[in-house]
């Protein structure tokens, strides 16, 4: 059977969608563009500002540096919250409720806060030179996700395999390297991309920490607009993008991907 | 290798609860015993302490010559079969098994070899290769037992091992579990809350109450003679009725009960004092019809149970449970007496529960 649609409800649908995807289009078009200024839709076809992005060393060099802040502050985060994720599900009873909220406060501080402090706080009161700053800053940044994301998988986790494990003879440090974690495998990717891409993605943290020398991608576009509003914006937007999706892609493949919603 | 487990005056809290009171408990070589149980008696306490994953405020735990009590639980060498199975998600049924060998340093051939025996002996010789996911309650709770029992142990520990299962495969699994630990001769600690299950493959039983075992003995004395009125409710004896002793006449004891004067044979009744208690099963009381020498009662709801008519007796020591023949159904409001049944009475003590 067939159900009818309100065509009221068909055009607000279509609309959503418009404005979902409508950004998408034009970046990509007018990344596309082959004249000297942004602007869609696109006088002629050309993939010059590509090269241009690639050309420009800042962007290759910043690129870099993205990467490895996201790879890097991304582990160091999971260091130190898929423990403490274990640590709040296996002991749920003797822990105050509140401690799982400390580990929020990075999203519940508005970022521009965020960054101001930690400037205030490594950069200049302690002198740490840009790199270890931006990696301590992206490492919190993206610690809600990597403890939340975790805890998800652990909160309906049955730790009596834990202690079976045990029983068997196997001491609990090593149960947490052979069983425990094994088993929320779905879960610490799923953390581990959702840290990645808030971290490549950043822009409010990263404005107050990069310094002479060093900076982010989204940094560099942002200072290169204030100079040139070419396509060349464009062309990096999109290489994000399709970075992103390339990443997401992968994790569909592996894992599928309604394991980010659930 | 048959060795016996031993607690000693072991004595556990929760925080400042005190959950297991001065509990003495000897399970001999190769023998079943079960805790018996409802939920926060203390049974699944106990079994825990003797895994490892609590520690007892008081007291010691010995396996053989071996004293647990501050041993790391992974070091223990017990086999545990859970609740909720807690096998391995990520592993296959023969790693699963053979879990526990790895854990020894067993070498992968023999391992494997010795992981597929027992995989055969539970009855899964075709699903060594699939996982947990893949398998039905039945056949998870008979990998659960492999694990248990590949390694060895010298003792065996079962948490409710059957209770996510349906009634006939409970049935089927409480045979199997039994025939396992009697053809390796392991000493077992079994923990229930179910008395068919409990008394149908133990040895003894220990039933516990508010963390302290009431009695622990054989399903049949257990089941014919409770030792005090908790134990007596918990097997079934609907009535409890207090008494006082007069006298004696001949072999008769005379004892004063809810207004009547009851004859109770000597040669079934050892009293423990001259207050006591007497507890019946429905069975054990006949209800006839009155005048006669018994309780005098006034009959309330009659209920069919096949094999005889059920009566609630409203009596002065208060309301009963009682049997009457079916040739003779009696009707509502109607006076009649009801006559205890020596072989299925006991009597006990009157002390404060």
């Amino acid at each position: 059977m067939k159900r009818k649609l309100h065509p009221a409800l068909i055009a607000f649908a279509v609309l959503v969608f418009i404005f979902l995807t409508g950004p998408l289009v034009i970046i990509i078009g007018s990344s596309l563009s082959s004249s000297e200024f942004l602007e869609f839709p696109p006088q002629g076809l050309s993939l010059r500002w590509y090269e241009n992005a690639f050309d420009i060393s800042a962007f290759r060099r910043t690129m870099g540096t993205s990467f490895f802040l996201a790879v890097a502050g991304t582990a160091l985060s999971m260091l130190v919250g898929v423990p403490a994720a274990y640590a709040m599900a296996r002991y749920r009873v003797q822990l105050p409720g509140w401690l799982g909220n400390v580990f929020v406060l990075p999203v519940l501080i508005p970022e521009i806060v965020l960054g101001f402090s930690i400037m205030k706080t490594i950069t200049t009161g302690y002198e740490v030179p840009v790199l270890p700053s931006l990696l301590i800053g992206h490492a919190l940044l993206v610690l809600p996700y990597c403890v939340r994301v975790t805890g998800a998988s652990l909160n309906s986790f049955d730790f009596s395999i834990e202690e079976a494990a045990v029983s068997l003879g196997c001491p609990r440090w090593k149960a947490f390297f052979i069983v425990i974690l094994p088993n929320i495998r779905a879960g610490l990717i799923a953390a581990f991309i959702l840290a990645f891409i808030t971290s490549l993605n950043d822009v409010s943290i990263s404005l107050f920490l990069t310094g002479p020398g060093v900076s982010t991608l989204p940094i560099q576009l942002l200072a290169h607009m204030e100079q040139f509003f070419d396509p060349t914006i464009a062309s990096v937007s999109v290489v994000l993008m399709f970075i992103t999706v390339g990443v997401m892609a992968v994790v569909e493949r592996t894992l599928g991907l309604t394991f980010l919603t659930k | 290798m048959t060795v016996s487990l031993t607690l000693e005056n072991i004595t556990a809290h929760y925080g400042k609860t005190m959950v297991l009171e001065d509990l003495n408990l000897h399970v001999g070589e190769g023998e079943l015993v079960s805790l018996l149980g409802s939920s926060g008696c203390g049974k699944t306490t106990t079994l825990r302490l003797v895994a490892g994953f609590l520690e007892p405020t008081a007291g010691h735990i010995r396996l053989g010559d071996r004293d647990l009590t501050r041993l790391p639980s992974h070091a223990r060498d017990i086999g545990l079969v859970f609740q909720t199975y807690a096998l391995f998600p990520h592993l296959s049924v023969k790693d699963n098994v053979a879990f526990g060998l790895k854990q020894r340093g067993i070498a992968t051939a023999e391992r494997n070899k010795r992981a597929m025996d027992m995989v055969e002996r539970v009855g899964l010789s075709g699903f060594a290769d699939r996982y947990p996911a893949n398998l039905s309650g039945g056949q998870r709770q008979r990998v659960a037992l492999a694990r248990a029992l590949v390694i060895d142990p010298p003792l065996l520990m079962f948490d409710e091992p059957l209770s996510n299962l349906d009634a006939k495969l409970r049935v089927e699994m409480r045979v199997e579990i039994r025939r396992l630990q009697q053809a390796n001769g392991t000493t077992a600690l079994y923990v229930t809350h179910d008395q068919e299950e409990a008394f149908s493959i133990s040895d003894r039983v220990a039933i516990m109450n508010k963390g302290r075992i009431m009695q622990l003995d054989t399903p049949e004395v257990l089941y014919s003679r409770p030792a005090n009125a908790f134990v007596a409710d918990f097997v079934g004896f609907e009535n409890v009725i207090e008494a006082v002793a007069t006298g004696e006449d001949g072999d008769m004891i005379l004892a004063e009960a809810g207004g009547a004067l009851l004859k109770l044979p000597k040669s079934h009744f050892e009293l423990p004092g001259k207050e006591f208690l007497l507890a019946a099963r429905a069975d054990g009381l006949t209800v006839t019809a009155a005048p006669g020498e018994g309780l005098p009662a006034t009959l309330g709801l009659r209920t069919y149970l096949g094999r005889a008519y059920q009566y609630v007796c409203e009596t002065q020591a208060g309301t009963l449970t009682a049997n009457g023949p079916l040739g003779a159904p009696l009707e509502t409001g109607a006076n009649a007496v009801l006559i205890p049944q020596p072989e299925q009475c006991c009597v006990l003590p009157r002390e404060a529960l």
